[in-house]
C-alpha cells in the first residue's frame, strides 16, 4: 500500500522533472541560436510556472528549493575557481583603480535607486550589488563567441571582472550579516568573524593554494569531483551555520583550491553547476508572482539604462587607460553591460530573507532587460564607434580649420 | 627573434604578439584548456583582430610542424606556465665538467641541486626527456628545470 503510494509519486516526480529540464533544453537550445544567455529563458519559463502563472507545477517546492541552492553555490564555487591565486593578486595590484571606479559607478545608482524607491536600506545595497556586478559567464561567452579574446581591450575587461571577482568576497559576508538582523553589537561580531574568516582563506589560499590543490590532487575525475564537491558542500553548511552564508563558503573552497586541480574541477563541476544553476534561475523565476512584474517594469528598466550607460563609462574608462583607441573602448564598455547570474544570486539572498516584497519581481526585470540587451548592444559596438566617429568628423574638422 | 609581448588573460589563458616586418601583428592566445587562437590584427583598428583560427591541441602540433617549431620549446613553455616561481635553462656541458661522459642517473643532478634535465641538445639532434641511462657528453646542451638556485648549482656542475 505505502509502496503503491510512493511509486506512484516517484512516477510523477519523474515525468514532471523530465519534462520541465527537457523545456529548460528547449530554452539552451533556442538561447543557442541566438548567440544570447540562456537565463532570462530560465527566468521567464519560472514565470510561467510559478505562483500566478500559466500552469502550477506539482513537484514539491522542497526539492526544488534544495537543487535551486545547491545551483547558487555551485555558481559561487566555479566562480572561485574561475581564476588562480595568482591572477587574483596580480590583478588586485594591477586592476584596483578600474574596481574602484567600477564599484563606485554601478553600486550607487542601484544604491540610490532602491532608496528612492522607498525600499529599507537593506534592499537598496542588495540592489546596488546586483547593479554592480557584471555577468561573467555571460561575458565570457559573448567575448569567445565574438572572437574578442584576442582583443586589446580584453585584459581591461578581464581585469573589472576579477576585482569584482575580490570584491563579492568582502560584500556577500557583509550583506548575509545586514540580512540576519540581528542587532549592532551581535551583528558587528559576526561580522567580523565573517570578514576574518574571508581573509584568513583568501591569505592561506594565496600563499599555500599549492598545498591545498595537492592534498585534492588524484588522478581519478570520479574522487576529484566527489572530493571538491562535498568539501564545497561542507563548508557551505558549516558557514551557513556560523551566519557566514553558504555562498561565500563555497567561494572560498573554489578560491582555496589553485593550479591544475582548479583547471580540472572547473572542467569536471562544468556540467553539474548548468543542470543545478539552470533550476535556481527557475526557481527564482517560481516565486515571482508575474502579476507583480508591470508595477515595477518602467522603474527596473530605467535603472537599466542608467546602469548599462555607467557599464558603459567604466569600460570606456579602463580601456582608455590602457591605450586602447575609441572602438576598442566601446566594444569594453558594451560587453560590460549585461548583469546575469550574481544580480539573480544577490537578489535571491534578499528574496530569501524577506526584506522588500518588490525585490524578486525587480531583480527579475531588470535581469532579463540587461542580459538580453548587452549581448545584443555589443555586437553593433564596432558599428557606434563608426557613427560616434562620424559625428565627432565635423567638429574635428572644424578644428582643423581653425589651427 | 623578434620581439613578443606577453599579456596574461586571467580566467582564459594567456597571449603573446609580435609584429612582423611587412608591420603586421601576430599572436597567439593560449588557452588554460589547450586550445590555441591564431590572432591577426587589423591594421585599421589595432585593438581588434582581422582573423581568429581556432586551433586544438592536435591542429597546433601540426601548424607548428610546418612552420618548423620545435616541439621541445613547446612543451617547456607549457611547464614554464602552470608552474610559478620555476626556471628553465639551456646549459652548455662542457669538456672540464666532471659530468661530461657520466650518465644522468650518475651525475645525481636532480639528488644534488633539486634540477631536472628535460631535453639534451646534441648538434642538430634533439633528445626530449632523456632517461636516467643517458650519457652527457661535452657540448651537450641540457634544457634544466628547477629553482633558480637549483639552476646556478647546475651551472656550477656541468661547466665546472
Amino acid at each position: 500500500m505505502l509502496l503503491a503510494a510512493a511509486s506512484g509519486d516517484v512516477a510523477l516526480v519523474f515525468t514532471e522533472l523530465g519534462l520541465l529540464v527537457f523545456g529548460l533544453a528547449l530554452l539552451a537550445r533556442l538561447s543557442n541560436r541566438f548567440g544570447l544567455s540562456p537565463i532570462p529563458l530560465y527566468l521567464l519559463a519560472g514565470l510561467t510556472l510559478g505562483d500566478g502563472g500559466l500552469a502550477q507545477l506539482e513537484l514539491s517546492e522542497e526539492f526544488i528549493e534544495v537543487t535551486a541552492e545547491i545551483g547558487v553555490i555551485l555558481l559561487l564555487l566555479t566562480l572561485g575557481l574561475e581564476y588562480t591565486a595568482e591572477e587574483l593578486r596580480s590583478g588586485l595590484r594591477a586592476g584596483l583603480p578600474a574596481g574602484v571606479v567600477d564599484a563606485v559607478a554601478n553600486f550607487t545608482p542601484g544604491l540610490l535607486g532602491g532608496l528612492l524607491l522607498g525600499w529599507d536600506a537593506r534592499a537598496a545595497i542588495l540592489l546596488g550589488g546586483m547593479t554592480w556586478i557584471s555577468s561573467s559567464g555571460v561575458i565570457a561567452k559573448v567575448l569567445d563567441d565574438l572572437d574578442r579574446l584576442g582583443n586589446r581591450e580584453t585584459p581591461s575587461i578581464l581585469s573589472i571582472l576579477v576585482l569584482e571577482d575580490l570584491a563579492m568576497a568582502v560584500y556577500l559576508p557583509v550583506v548575509a550579516v545586514l540580512l540576519a538582523g540581528s542587532g549592532l553589537v551581535a551583528g558587528g561580531l559576526s561580522l567580523a568573524v565573517a570578514l576574518l574568516t574571508v581573509a584568513v582563506v583568501l591569505g592561506v589560499a594565496l600563499r599555500h593554494g599549492e598545498t591545498i590543490s595537492r592534498l585534492l590532487a588524484t588522478r581519478s575525475d570520479e574522487v576529484l569531483l566527489l572530493s571538491v564537491f562535498g568539501l564545497t558542500l561542507l563548508v557551505a553548511g558549516i558557514a551557513q551555520r556560523l551566519q557566514v552564508s553558504a555562498a561565500i563558503g563555497a567561494f572560498l573552497v573554489g578560491i582555496a583550491v589553485g593550479g591544475q586541480v582548479s583547471d580540472r574541477a572547473t572542467l569536471l563541476i562544468g556540467p553539474l553547476r548548468d543542470l543545478f544553476a539552470a533550476t535556481f534561475f527557475l526557481f527564482f523565476g517560481l516565486q515571482v508572482n508575474p502579476g507583480s512584474l508591470p508595477p515595477v517594469l518602467a522603474a527596473a528598466a530605467l535603472l537599466a539604462v542608467v546602469t548599462a550607460v555607467t557599464k558603459v563609462m567604466t569600460g570606456w574608462w579602463a580601456a582608455r587607460r590602457a591605450g586602447v583607441a575609441r572602438a576598442g573602448r566601446i566594444r569594453a564598455g558594451t560587453v560590460l553591460i549585461a548583469r546575469g547570474e550574481f544580480s539573480i544570486v544577490i537578489a535571491g539572498l534578499g528574496v530569501a530573507a524577506g526584506v522588500e516584497p518588490a525585490l524578486g519581481a525587480f531583480a527579475a526585470a531588470y535581469v532579463l532587460v540587461l542580459a538580453v540587451t548587452g549581448p545584443v548592444v555589443t555586437r553593433f559596438a564596432d558599428e557606434l564607434a563608426r557613427a560616434s566617429a562620424r559625428l565627432r568628423r565635423p567638429t574635428a574638422a572644424a578644428d582643423g580649420a581653425r589651427g | 627573434m623578434s620581439q613578443v609581448s606577453e599579456t596574461q588573460l586571467p580566467g582564459v589563458g594567456v597571449r603573446h604578439d609580435f609584429q612582423t616586418h611587412e608591420g603586421d601583428r601576430i599572436g597567439v592566445l593560449s588557452h588554460r584548456t589547450g586550445r590555441r587562437e591564431l590572432l591577426l590584427y587589423d591594421r585599421d583598428d589595432p585593438d581588434a583582430c582581422r582573423a581568429v583560427i581556432h586551433l586544438d591541441i592536435e591542429e597546433t602540433h601540426t601548424l607548428s610542424e610546418l612552420l618548423g617549431g620545435s616541439k621541445v620549446s613547446e612543451s617547456v613553455a607549457a611547464v614554464q606556465q602552470q608552474v610559478e616561481g620555476l626556471a628553465i635553462d639551456w646549459i652548455t656541458v662542457s669538456a672540464g665538467s666532471a659530468y661530461a661522459e657520466a650518465t644522468i642517473a650518475d651525475s645525481e643532478l636532480r639528488t644534488r641541486t633539486g634540477v631536472s634535465i628535460v631535453a639534451v641538445v646534441r648538434g642538430e639532434q634533439t633528445v626530449p626527456a632523456p632517461g636516467p641511462d643517458f650519457t652527457l657528453a661535452a657540448g651537450d646542451v641540457a634544457v634544466v628545470v628547477g629553482t633558480p638556485e637549483g639552476i646556478a648549482t647546475a651551472f656550477e656542475l656541468l661547466q665546472g
